[in-house]
């Protein structure tokens, strides 16, 4: 089985995200009204081999709290499709 | 004399190496001897900096891929058996990303890179690598980062201070704690940590780049020295 992976990080609520704010308020500045809650976060796409669904997907959270994510301050989630072929 | 060797960890983007490596060569009987990050043995070191710049281009997070290089396993392992390792700035980084020290260095509150001289409170003069300074002295080092703020879950903070582990704090000129003094957003303004054991110092300011009065300070002298002296 090959897989797709799509992995979401965000700063954990409650964290300061000043690349947030300032977006926001940079958005506010050309305009646009009522924009708030602005978080940046990492989208991170891969592909992966794979026989068993449940295999891959503790892999791929193993993946997220040993290097993708920092878990003292971010949060993730993860979604796989998998590719039959 | 015996010599003393300090292994200086080189990561792809570490840029102040020639810095710390200029810094533990001026210590009377230190021998500094460059560790490539692909490299499995500490070569005897008794001693390990890891200095600051940008390993692997802060790609993900600041430290994050540096911290599996294949020198961090004998890094930690050294670490574990009581070696003394201090970080500073990207170094300090790594050192949280491999679990050596607490909490995380997240991007400073202002958005901007800061560099500048900056002036720190000793907070602890009873470890390994500040047994030069006095509890409460003010020295300072200069500051060069964009991912400084420290933070840590509330309870760690609080065994930090109970454990007494913060050993620099921002403060500002004349030792104040004063909102402005802080170059980051760091919590409690802290500034370096050291590991429970007392062997991991782990900073963001450059005690490297404060090694000579004509450049404007030479207070760092005391942390390699004290660095020096823990590994002879």
């Amino acid at each position: 089985m090959k897989a797709h992976v799509e992995v979401h990080i965000q700063l954990k609520p409650g964290m300061l995200d000043p690349q947030g704010e300032t977006l926001e308020h940079a958005l506010t500045a050309i305009g646009y009204e009522g924009v708030r809650s602005m978080r940046v976060g990492k989208w991170i796409t891969f592909e992966i081999e794979g026989d068993e669904p449940d295999a891959v997907e503790s892999q791929v959270e193993e993946m997220c709290d040993r290097l993708l994510a920092n878990p003292i301050i971010e949060r993730y989630e993860y979604h796989v499709t998998r590719e039959e072929r | 004399m015996t010599q003393v060797p300090i292994g200086i960890v080189r990561f792809p983007g570490t840029n102040c190496d020639q810095d710390v490596f200029d810094a533990v060569a001026s210590v009377e009987r230190a021998c500094p001897v460059w560790l490539w990050h692909k490299e499995t043995d500490l070569q005897g070191v008794k001693g390990v900096v890891l200095a600051g710049g940008f390993s692997y281009g802060d790609y993900l997070r600041a430290g994050a891929i540096a911290r599996f290089s294949p020198i961090m396993e004998e890094v930690a392992r050294f670490a574990t058996d009581g070696g003394p390792v201090l970080g500073i700035c990207n170094g300090f980084q790594i050192l949280t990303e491999a679990g050596l020290l607490p909490g995380a260095l997240m991007r400073n509150d202002r958005l901007t890179f800061v560099c500048r001289p900056q002036s720190l409170m000793v907070e602890t003069a009873d470890t390994l690598f500040t047994w030069q300074y006095e509890r409460g002295q003010v020295v300072s080092f200069p500051v060069a980062h964009a991912e400084g703020n420290f933070v840590a879950d509330p309870d760690v903070i609080d065994r930090l201070k109970d454990e007494r582990r913060v050993v620099f704090r921002y403060v500002d000129d004349r030792g104040d704690k004063r909102l402005n003094a802080n170059p980051n957003g760091s919590i409690n303004d802290i500034a370096g940590v050291i590991n429970e054991r007392g062997n991991v110092l782990g900073l963001m300011p450059h005690p490297d780049r404060a090694m000579d009065r004509m450049l404007g300070s030479a207070d760092g002298r005391g942390i390699f020295q004290g660095l020096v002296e823990a590994a002879a």
